[in-house]
């Protein structure tokens, strides 16, 4: 809501700018959007005073005229506007003034015909085309008769004021209005403030005769009409079209502004119907009946919810109640008899009609927050005696009420110790009760104890907690204290688990990946991709915002190949991605998805980028199993990790993805994308892999342990051997362990060729073995008669024929 | 001649001689031609037995300082020729320091992770426990644990992915707080908490709107916690994430689930206060909510709100990400274009 500054300062005696207002308005009550001055930025617009008219000779809509600007002269200016006329008031933006967006205007030809200057529309000025009153959207805005050529227009349009846009939280609607924001300004400022009582002068005859009001008072607690007669319909007096402008709304007629003035000043809004209209004497407030439709005065159809609160007279409804008004009983200039409406609408139905029907309005957004209910009738009186000055009305005897339901005030009870324990604070009692006085609140004090009793018109104040936040935002945030929690000590650390993420992360970092956090909801059709839990079923929201994220991941490669694939079309080539996070498996017949971490990677391209001394390597699978190894080392899982091919993951390369096992539990794979899943993903080769992070957390693991390091010589011995393309490395390294003797340290293959110098169907492998005793200097025999052993294993066992 | 002036004269030549050697081969055939056993030296020494008695130590001695003189220079020249020959092989080795060193693989952690990190490290070391909780929560402990009941305003169903009725995609990682509230032992201790995580919420991507982001939430409960104690447990996060000279200054706010509620803006670090277009010139710049937990929330977790109470804190370290480092997308931490990733690699 934007308030006007000038309209706070009639009430309260402020010696501050509209900018500290505005950031002391932020600091203790709701926040502000912007404070602006809607005239900041321009400069010589003045009043201009009409004195001829004529037809350009070269165009078939510019006017050639002749403008009084306050100079000794008349100023010649071109307008194209078609309501321009002899004898109006308008807007005349001279030559070297700015107008709006930092326009400047200079004096220039236009058709051939000089022009000092230009005659300005509001929305030149800066005003929004919502705003501006119809009869001046599509032309010049005519200004009232007395204004004084040459006189800057900003004070006739309100604006020098500036306008304070107030962002309310949804429990302080008292805010959304001149008088709540006042009743706060009071306090924070510690100054009294006397609002406007209206007094309404009665003239007509009892309006009991005259309207009968139906109220379903669960709908409507309060519901009151007045009615007023012999209205002369007319455009509002120039002040109040500033009131409704500066606050964003478009002046209508006299009967309409003055509802939403009063809107705008009691925070209640109000609606006013053409009497004349109503078939009937009789008003109904009730919800809306299957099949009734109802035309609103935007000139939308609704069909209408039997949850929606309408207002109907005998026939139809004539109102969405608490949204808008319906455009059968509109006021209209032939309008003679007015009949406005004040109540009080259940907040919950109001918010559901205004979502239902996209009808977001200004009324609809008080009801859903709660009005005044204390000041319903206030609100409709203020409008009725405006009508009489404004519009000619007689106001009938007296009010019509369909219902009357007040609350009681909340009556709350506090204790100074409880303020000061949870501010942290030492205030007086004298200090706390003062500041619940300014806000208008009835303080009783016995003791250390306040009975606090608050008024109907804050309506999110229920509990001491409530009390608080009144306290403590009055006397100041910035005077809080500055402290940290004292009290028991307690023990800041990470569990094992997250100790093993940081790790896990550290680790793969370390191994020249990059993390990556890619995103958890996907297509239904990836959700299912490289799947390791066959038996899981798809975890569907229930209203998707688009089909890209519709479904959890059920693994965590096809994020990391989006990633990949956004990469790619970047030409961005060398990616080395990992991820950790949740992939969501559902059981069939559950509603909720178990949830599991996970750890994946992915690289494509190079994953050290060549150089000038360095050739480039594209990544292939021995480079990524290096990594998943290393990565796996460093994890220290008790148990061996051993690879299996796997033939049958339909989105991976059948002949070169592997299971990955710790002691003979499965806990992912790794490998290479299959290339038609690539093409899918429009990428290059990729190898990826996918590991239960969860398994690896709750496997046992290895300590840490110091391990002699022996004075004695190793030996070494180097054996290379054909043998089928069958046998795998694996087979070949765990006969050599099993067979290889005591002194047998380690294995290490060192060359692979199945080149042409070997036999078709054949492969050589060449491995060095390392032997050594700890305790003494191993003796060459020893060795000799070790790796004899070996090699006629190898022989006989793999059919290996040693080189 | 004396054996003496033959000495001498020895010495004289010999010296030069080793002067003007030119290379180690010279030297050595110096050294064979003047020390060796069939060398003029060993010559002098057989000539003493002609000498008298008392003449031959003096001129034995003589003849060893020779010889030392000798060897010495010899040695010498050697070492000398023998660091010209390393300083020209070293000269050719030289290389253009200037080139490039040889790429070497290395990953970062992500922006967000750094900041989370951070984060958990500053709590972490004020005592307070680090808990993750399920992505996929019941409606129970994402809103109405929190006191947000069904029907009320601020839970709009449009903004939440559900998955039924019942079970949606957490909007806030606050659950977590629910969840441990009611199992925490008062007796054993006040409860300090934070949980980090991804939070989702029904949005439709923009450069300011992510429909997957992460947040921070803090929970402490004891029976003696202050506003004043929220107030200072702000500062010292924002003087972690921002640097000690920020201010910290707090601002009425509405959330369901703390009374009072509040939001907490820093000194705009891009003016440091004076008011710019980061801060739309206000000199702050909103970054966290945050209250004292709302006597119902405690109430529907089984805690007495007449005997404990305390403050919550959410931060998203999305939003710290962009403002500290001025990302103009929210997407880009999503989307992990590598080169968006490597740009946050500073740890000194």
């Amino acid at each position: 809501m934007k308030i006007s500054y000038n309209w706070i300062k009639e009430y309260l005696n402020l010696d501050v700018s509209a900018v500290d207002l505005a950031e002391k308005i932020e600091r203790t009550s709701v926040e502000v959007d912007s404070v602006v001055t809607p005239s900041d930025g321009l400069k010589k617009i003045v009043v201009g005073h009409v004195l001829s008219v004529k037809a350009h000779p070269d165009s078939d809509h510019l006017h050639i005229c002749e403008i009084d600007v306050g100079d000794d002269a008349p100023s010649q200016i071109v307008c194209g506007a078609p309501n321009i006329a002899e004898g109006q008031n308008v807007i005349v933006a001279l030559p070297g003034s700015r107008i709006a967006d930092n326009v400047k205007i200079k004096r220039s030809k236009m058709r051939g015909v000089e022009s000092d200057g230009m005659v300005c529309a509001l929305q030149e000025i800066g005003f929004p085309e919502e705003v501006v009153p119809k009869d001046y959207v599509d032309g010049i805005y005519v200004l009232p008769a007395d204004a004084q050529p040459g006189a800057p227009v900003f004070d006739l349009l309100g604006m020098n004021d500036s306008l304070i846009d107030l962002d309310v939280t949804p429990n302080r609607g008292d805010m959304l209005s001149l008088n709540g924001t006042l009743r706060d300004l009071a306090a924070i400022y510690d100054q009294p403030v006397t609002l406007d009582t209206p007094h309404v002068t009665e003239a007509g005859d009892a309006i009991d005769t005259q309207l009968s009001l139906h109220v379903d008072d669960s709908l409507s607690p309060q519901y009151r009409m007045r009615l007023v007669r012999d209205i002369k319909i007319a455009p509002s007096p120039m002040w109040l079209q500033i009131h409704l402008w500066n606050a964003g709304l478009r002046p209508i007629n006299n009967v309409v502004d003055i509802t939403n003035y009063i809107m705008l000043k009691y925070g209640q809004p109000l609606h006013a119907f053409d009497y004349g209209k109503f078939s009937g004497q009789d008003v109904y407030v009730r919800t809306a009946q299957a099949g009734e439709t109802l035309t609103t005065l935007d000139e939308n159809d609704h069909e209408l919810d039997p949850s929606d609160i309408v207002i109907a007279d005998s026939q139809a409804p004539i109102a969405l109640a608490g949204v808008m008004g319906g455009l059968s009983t509109a006021i209209s200039d032939q309008t003679v008899t007015v009949a406005i409406e004040a109540a009080v609408f259940e907040h919950d139905h109001i918010r559901k009609a205004a979502q239902r029907h996209h009808l977001h309005t200004d009324a609809s957004q008080r009801f859903e927050r709660g009005v005044n209910q204390a000041g319903v009738q206030d609100a409709l009186d203020a409008a009725a005696q405006m009508l009489t000055e404004l519009a000619a009305g007689t106001v009938q005897t007296g009010t019509a009420v369909g219902s009357n339901h007040q609350p009681e005030p909340a009556v709350i009870p506090l204790t100074l110790t409880h303020v000061n324990a949870v501010l942290g604070t030492e205030l007086t009692m004298d200090q706390v009760s003062h500041i619940l006085e300014t806000l208008g609140f009835t303080v009783k004090v016995t003791g250390d104890d306040l009975t606090v009793t608050v008024p109907i018109r804050r309506n999110d104040i229920h509990i001491p907690a409530d009390l608080l936040e009144e306290i403590a935002r009055i006397y100041g945030y910035d005077n809080l204290p500055v402290t940290l929690p004292t009290g028991r000590m307690t023990q800041g650390r990470l569990t094992p688990a997250q100790r093993l993420m940081r790790a896990t992360r550290k680790s793969l970092e370390g191994l020249g990946l990059n993390q990556a956090i890619s995103y958890a909801l996907t297509t239904e059709d990836k959700a299912k991709m490289f799947l390791t839990h066959p038996d899981s079923q798809v975890t569907k929201l229930a209203w998707p915002m688009s089909v890209d994220h519709a479904v959890l991941r059920m693994n965590m490669v096809t994020g990391l190949l989006d990633d990949i694939a956004y990469n790619t079309a970047r030409k961005v080539k060398d990616v080395a991605l990992y991820e950790q996070g949740r992939v969501f498996y559902r059981q069939d017949g559950q509603d909720r998805p178990a949830e599991e971490e996970h750890i994946a990677g992915a690289i494509t391209g190079q994953l050290v980028p060549a150089a000038w001394n360095q050739p480039a390597q594209d990544v292939d699978f021995y480079q990524l199993k290096g990594i998943v190894a290393a990565y796996l080392q460093d994890m220290a899982v008790k148990g061996d990790v051993t690879y299996e091919p796997n033939t049958e993951m339909p989105e991976m390369h059948p002949g070169r993805t592997a299971d990955i096992l710790i002691h003979g539990h499965k806990i992912g794979f790794m490998g290479q994308v299959h290339p038609t899943i690539a093409k899918r993903f429009k990428i290059g080769a990729t190898y990826v892999f996918d590991l239960n992070l969860q398994a690896i957390i709750d496997m046992p693991k290895q300590e840490n342990q110091y391990d002699v390091i022996s004075r004695y010589p190793a030996i070494t011995r180097d054996i290379a051997m054909l043998v089928d393309d069958a046998v795998t490395n694996d087979q070949v390294v765990a006969l050599i362990e099993r067979r290889g003797g005591a002194y047998l340290q380690s294995v290490k293959l060192f060359d692979v060729y199945d080149g042409v110098k070997v036999p078709k169907g054949k492969k050589s492998l060449a491995y060095t073995l390392t032997y050594q005793d700890k305790h003494a200097t191993l003796v060459d025999d020893a060795v000799t008669q070790a790796f004899e052993k070996v090699t006629k294993r190898l022989q006989d066992e793999l059919g290996a024929e040693i080189r | 001649m004396s054996l003496k002036d033959k000495l001498t004269e020895l010495r004289q030549k010999g010296l030069t001689d080793i002067q003007q050697s030119g290379d180690l081969k010279d030297v050595n055939q110096i050294r064979v031609s003047l020390l060796g056993k069939k060398g003029p030296i060993t010559e002098v020494l057989r000539g003493m037995r002609d000498l008298d008695a008392s003449e031959r130590p003096k001129v034995g001695a003589f003849a060893n300082e020779v010889r030392d003189d000798l060897t010495n220079a010899l040695a010498k020249r050697r070492e000398e020729l023998e660091n010209a020959v390393l300083n020209a092989r070293l000269a050719k080795e030289t290389l253009d320091v200037t080139l490039p060193g040889t790429p070497v693989a290395k990953g970062e952690p992500h922006v967000i992770q750094q900041i989370i990190d951070q984060i958990e490290d500053l709590f972490l070391g004020m005592g307070y426990q680090v808990l993750s909780g399920p992505e996929v929560e019941e409606d129970k402990y994402n809103f109405e644990m929190m006191n947000l009941p069904k029907n009320h305003p601020a839970r709009d169903m449009q903004d939440t992915f559900y998955i039924t009725k019942e079970i949606l995609m957490r909007t806030q990682t606050s659950p977590m707080q629910a969840r441990t509230l009611e199992k925490h032992d008062f007796s054993q201790g006040p409860l300090k908490m934070i949980s980090p995580g991804v939070v989702y919420r029904r949005d439709t991507d923009d450069p300011t709107h992510s429909h997957q982001f992460h947040q921070v939430e803090g929970l402490v409960i004891d029976k003696h916690v202050t506003m004043a104690d929220l107030k200072g447990t702000l500062q010292v996060l924002a003087h972690e994430l921002f640097g000690d000279k920020f201010d910290v200054r707090l601002r009425p706010s509405y959330f369901p689930f703390t009374e009072p509620s509040v939001e907490a803006d820093i000194t705009c670090f891009n003016c440091g206060g004076k008011g710019c277009n980061v801060c739309k010139n206000t000199g702050w710049i909103e970054v966290l909510g945050a209250g004292m937990v709302h006597p119902n929330v405690l109430k529907m977790a089984g805690v007495d709100p007449d005997v404990y109470g305390g403050f919550a804190f959410g931060v998203g370290p999305d939003r710290f990400a962009m403002l500290k480092y001025g990302v103009d997308d929210i997407r880009n931490f999503y989307l992990n274009d590598v080169r968006f990733l490597t740009q946050f690699t500073k740890k000194g």
